[in-house]
């Protein structure tokens, strides 16, 4: 049933790829990267209102209605693709792709409204505050929503420290509640946390009797369908990123010498090459589809799930690859392998590690064959 | 020509031709005499100079009406298009009519058992005598040699001169005494394939084909077609309409012969198709380690389809793209076969032990484990197809050689 969506971009979808990638390659140069990545807010401000004012970025997947560009996931997988290829560091997709995409698939009409025109414009940064970022069924066990006001501790929140809006999934009386409320609440304590991955920026959120208001309420089938939206960005991000890592390494087996010969011409490494390419469009053709499948309204639901770990594992076995086939330059800090290397890792169990997913899948697809 | 005049000209004659009551060669002469039998060759051979576009048409037009096609023999299809690229008009004349109609079979003797993935260091001997090729050597995998009137032969014609260049390709005649084909028994019983041992056997001076020493440039034709997906037509059987009448009798025997030796061959690719069956049946469904090889498998399998998918998409684009989707597809059929049989023997435990009829799946899951091992092996290891990618795809640099300068001076096995 899925065999007739696209499986190519289109002449249009190209041609926007091509400029969010010359974007990214004017301001997200890796020396731009390490810049920002020692910083508390881990972003330059300058170029995130460019990426929102002159390219329209934070609006891709937003409709025209609420002030974005009003296409899906399809082009929003495009810009984060790019911008994982380019390490790009800032609030996108804490921003616009969690928040954004929370909004506009679980908010009343009139929220929506209000909301998303700010994300899409990006003068509103905002931040989805889920006390759980493993599986969706842990979700709302730690925040409490007693009908006014919101309590309990997030331990990991996207850029929460950057954010303005705080759009928050809590456990209430009747299932999960969809809140706002701005950062810079009463009761809102944001504490900034080291990462493994320093171009993503962490916090964790502790909300003491916070006033908030409900935006809508979330049932396990639509948090699921939350998920599998950020999830596929997030693939986007990941084969972006592997593929960075594989061009540059297969390159560098071409110029490495060692006994006398170019390394990339020894079996060892052009097989270990040759299968990381098979693994890579693997994860590439199955994210591309799950992309489609979204847009086309989930006609296949574990295609999302089977690209978060398919994507996970590649840019996971890139990151490794990035490193051997350096040999000892790859784990300097100096050489730039490892700013991929760490967002791989960190990619990899960001919202459900491989594993889960793949149960995930299993518990999909017991039903339908 | 226009898709739709084809379409009214083949359906007609179809209509006046069609009958299930004539003989196999009969119709099968009717084929080739209205150049129906191959559309897509030469019209002064055959054919009606049709691209693949059109020549689907007439096939679908066939289909539709139940009506049998020409002979579709993999070697012989083989045969036919390195002759008709490199044959001189005389072999043209000789050898294709028959292949269409069925009257001949055809073998391919290019792998020895010293020359498998290194094929251009073949070593069986061809020598000028007297104005014949006296051939002497053993060839090996040599599907349907056993019922093979002819086959297309790669020799060694010149020892002193480098690897490539002393080749020589010939067509040969199977049914003489110097030829003899033996059965070759494989590890899971079947013998599909032979070994066929040349003992001073003969050629005559008008059946070498692209001239002596070319074998490697006329041998990469036949390649170029075997990987396109020529070798043994395995969809035959599709024919709608009643399909009563006596030539569907001498059709369906031909078939059975032609797929004979491929009846084991899904089972060589892992059977994926039986894996969620088997492991709802026995209750491995629900052991978390299963699970999550399961869910590896299937992610693996279906994603392999969407990338062929996205390639073949990518290449009707008409891209400039380099699309390595075959040689990974390839060797993605190696990996998910491998990972299919791992699924099968966790789903089966202790079962895995046996086989046989009355073993699971009717003995096909036992076959499955003792086949799979062939997939990353036949039609190019998966060894050939990492060097093929990372040469051919991702320009990385040739492993240095040791087989140059003459053929008598390089380290072999026999």
């Amino acid at each position: 049933m899925t065999s007739d969506l696209p499986k190519v971009l289109t002449e249009d979808q190209s041609h926007f790829r091509d400029v969010v990638a010359r974007f990214m390659a004017d301001k997200s140069h890796s020396s731009q990267v390490r810049k920002l990545m020692a910083t508390a807010e881990g972003f330059d401000m300058a170029v995130w209102r460019q990426l929102c004012d002159e390219v329209g970025l934070a609006g891709t997947h937003i409709p025209e209605a609420y002030g974005g560009f009003g296409f899906g996931p399809v082009e929003l997988g495009i810009v984060a693709e790019q911008m994982g290829r380019y390490l790009y560091a800032g609030p996108f997709f804490a921003s616009a792709v969690m928040a954004g995409y929370t909004i506009l698939l679980g908010a009343a009409e009139p929220f929506k409204e209000a909301l998303l025109p700010g994300i899409a414009d990006g003068c509103t940064i905002a931040t989805l505050v889920m006390d759980d970022l493993n599986r969706p069924e842990n979700v709302g066990k730690r925040l409490v929503w007693d009908g006014e006001t919101v309590s309990g501790t997030a331990p990991l929140v996207l850029d929460a420290q950057n954010a303005d809006l705080l759009i928050v999934i809590a456990g209430s009386a009747d299932g999960l509640s969809l809140l706002s409320l701005n950062s810079d609440s009463v009761g809102v304590n944001i504490i900034p946390l080291e990462t493994l991955d320093s171009t993503r920026k962490l916090a964790s959120v502790t909300f003491n009797k916070v006033d908030a208001l409900k935006l809508g309420v979330i049932t396990q089938a639509l948090l699921d369908k939350i998920w599998d939206h950020i999830c596929v960005a997030l693939c986007h991000e990941m084969i972006g990123g592997a593929q960075h890592l594989f061009e540059t390494t297969v390159e560098y087996t071409k110029l490495r010498y060692q006994f006398g010969r170019p390394i990339g011409s020894f079996q060892s490494l052009k097989h270990r090459c040759a299968d990381l390419l098979m693994q890579l469009e693997f994860a590439k053709a199955a994210t591309h589809h799950a992309a489609q499948c979204l847009a086309a309204g989930e006609p296949e639901p574990y295609a999302a799930s089977m690209a978060k770990a398919l994507a996970s594992d590649a840019y996971i076995e890139a990151g490794r690859a990035a490193i051997q086939l350096r040999g000892g330059i790859g784990f300097t800090w100096e050489e730039d392998t490892q700013l991929w290397f760490k967002r791989a890792k960190s990619s990899e169990v960001f919202m459900g590690s491989p594993h889960l997913h793949r149960e995930r899948m299993m518990t999909m697809l017991e039903v339908m064959l | 020509m226009k898709d739709e005049a084809i379409r009214a000209e083949v359906e007609a004659w179809l209509d006046k031709h069609w009958s299930a009551q004539r003989t196999l060669f009969e119709w099968r002469n009717m084929l080739v005499e209205g150049g129906w039998a191959a559309p897509q060759w030469p019209k002064e051979w055959y054919g009606k100079g049709y691209d693949q576009a059109q020549t689907s048409i007439v096939s679908t037009a066939f289909a539709k009406k139940g009506a049998v096609g020409a002979a579709q023999s993999g070697p012989g299809g083989l045969a036919a298009e390195t002759i008709l690229t490199h044959g001189s008009d005389d072999q043209k004349r000789r050898f294709l009519r028959s292949i269409l109609t069925g009257e001949h079979a055809w073998c391919q003797l290019f792998s020895e058992p010293g020359s498998g993935s290194d094929l251009a260091g073949s070593s069986t001997k061809a020598e000028s005598i007297d104005g014949r090729w006296i051939v002497n050597g053993q060839k090996v995998w040599n599907t349907s040699a056993h019922h093979a009137d002819f086959g297309i032969l790669l020799a060694r014609s010149n020892f002193d001169l480098p690897k490539h260049q002393g080749l020589s390709y010939y067509l040969i005649n199977m049914r003489q005494p110097g030829v003899e084909v033996r059965p070759l028994k494989q590890m899971n019983g079947h013998a599909s394939f032979n070994e066929v041992f040349m003992t001073n056997a003969v050629v005559d001076a008008v059946d070498l084909i692209g001239g002596e020493g070319n074998g490697w440039a006329v041998a990469a034709t036949t390649l170029s077609f075997e990987r396109r997906g020529f070798a043994g037509n395995r969809k035959v059987g599709s024919l709608q309409g009643s399909r009563l009448g006596p030539i569907y009798d001498e059709f369906d025997k031909e078939t059975r012969i032609a797929n004979e030796p491929y009846t084991w061959y899904p089972q060589r690719q892992g059977r994926v198709d039986l894996v969620i069956p088997r492991a709802k049946a026995t209750g491995a469904i629900n052991d978390p380690a299963v699970r999550q090889e399961i869910a590896k498998l299937i992610s693996m399998h279906k994603a392999s389809n969407l990338a062929s998918a996205a390639a073949e998409s990518k290449r009707q684009s008409g891209t400039n793209e380099v699309i390595p989707a075959g040689s990974i597809g390839k060797l993605a059929a190696s990996v998910i076969a491998r990972q299919a049989a791992h699924v099968h023997t966790m789903i089966s435990g202790a079962d895995a032990m046996r086989s046989g009829a009355d073993s699971a799946e009717r003995g096909m899951i036992a076959e499955t484990l003792i086949s799979t091992p062939a997939i990353s092996i036949a039609g190019g290891t998966d060894e050939i197809q990492r060097n093929i990618i990372s040469e051919r795809v991702l320009g990385m640099p040739k492993e240095m050689r040791a087989d140059t300068g003459s053929f008598r001076d390089i380290k072999r096995n026999d």
